[in-house]
């Protein structure tokens, strides 16, 4: 199974970054990045933009850093912060959909290591299109700061 | 004569801008009542009779409560150091706030309590918050002394199994205490470093 993932993702990697009029790659990921981790923290969040060419959907990521890999989305409820995990993120067609601090997130968890600033995080993410058909895409994404925030700090309101 | 100027110093005079404008706009909405009670960001909430204090330990192991922080305006905010985005988030707005405070940030003690001791060391702690500000402080108890403190305050924490691991769900307010160690204001996770900033100085300058 793993390694027919893998064979998969190589040919869709080829394929992306061939870049050609056919088998272009549906789903595009931008500006990635890892939050980095203090020694022996376990866990921490990867966040992206993921625009998708027709309706897909953003269902799995996975990373050599850990087996523990999972899409969280983070609710407010009153003052109350909730933590879930999602089973799959909606990409509309043509609609950038922000995995962001406050939002939806690729969780790490039960890392080994410390994730310091300057690695790069390889992913490999799992985007299924309308008529099921999966389409997978790696990425490596620079980890940044402990105290990083996504944008430079608006207003909340 | 203003390319002598360090960067610096130009950068804190243009947050000392953007700042005042803030307050002159709040002003403006508040309908600028002069004379009259200050105005918060924050949600007034002076003479509460809850988050009268604590005892924690900090990542030294020394005991802490609200007396150890006279004079200063204490921000306290209740997390973890296993969360991927409320409490950077806060911790960053709060490293911002200081800056933002200029002089003023020496007399700002920020204080993150741990709700999750299990987790938490003393050594992951320490690391956390002085990777945001090494001023910053963070707090532990045991569950017990933990589950007290969070009552005091009125916060809620729940662990959330996922996986073969765990989240928690907290409360994601900040509260804010003057230089007599009176709870004032709570703040909400939605307001900007600057709302917080804005705050802190009047805590810091009312009479």
């Amino acid at each position: 199974m793993n390694h027919f993932i893998r064979t998969f993702a190589a040919a869709a990697v080829l394929a992306a970054t061939a870049g050609s009029a056919f088998a272009q790659a549906n789903v595009s990921v931008k500006d990635a990045w890892v939050r980095a981790t203090v020694p022996q923290q376990k866990a921490t969040g990867a966040f992206m933009q993921l625009q998708a060419a027709s309706d897909s959907k953003f269902v799995s990521a996975s990373s050599p850093l850990t087996p523990n890999v999972e899409v969280h989305e983070m609710a407010m409820q009153g003052d109350v912060m909730r933590m879930r995990q999602v089973q799959s993120v909606e990409l509309p067609a043509g609609k950038t959909v922000e995995l962001k601090p406050g939002g939806y997130h690729i969780m790490l968890m039960n890392l080994k290591a410390q994730v310091k600033e300057g690695d790069t995080v390889p992913f490999t993410l799992v985007f299924e299109g309308k008529d099921g058909k999966r389409e997978t895409v790696e990425i490596k994404a620079p980890v940044k700061a402990l105290n990083s925030t996504a944008k430079p700090a608006h207003a909340g309101h | 004569m203003n390319q002598e100027i360090p960067t610096r110093r130009v950068s804190t005079a243009r947050r000392a801008f953007v700042l005042s404008g803030a307050a002159i706009a709040l002003g403006a909405l508040a309908g600028c009542n002069i004379g009259g009670p200050v105005s918060f960001n924050g949600t007034d909430i002076t003479g509460a009779d809850f988050g009268r204090d604590f005892r924690l330990k900090d990542p030294s192991g020394q005991e802490r409560t609200l007396a150890d922080f006279k004079d200063k305006v204490v921000l306290v905010f209740f997390g973890f150091t296993q969360c991927p985005d409320v409490c950077p988030t806060a911790l960053a707005r709060a490293a911002e706030v200081k800056t933002l405070l200029g002089p003023d940030g020496d007399r700002l003690q920020v204080l993150f309590v741990s709700v999750d001791p299990e987790r938490d060391t003393p050594e992951v702690l320490g690391a956390y918050t002085a990777a945001f500000d090494p001023t910053f402080l963070a707090l532990y108890g045991d569950a017990e002394r933990l589950a007290e403190t969070a009552k005091e305050f009125k916060v809620i924490y729940q662990k959330v199994p996922t996986g073969d691991s765990y989240t928690i769900d907290h409360t994601s307010v900040t509260y804010a205490f003057d230089t007599d160690g009176k709870l004032r204001l709570k703040l909400s996770h939605s307001q900007s470093a600057i709302e917080y900033a804005a705050d802190v100085r009047k805590l810091l300058h009312a009479a």
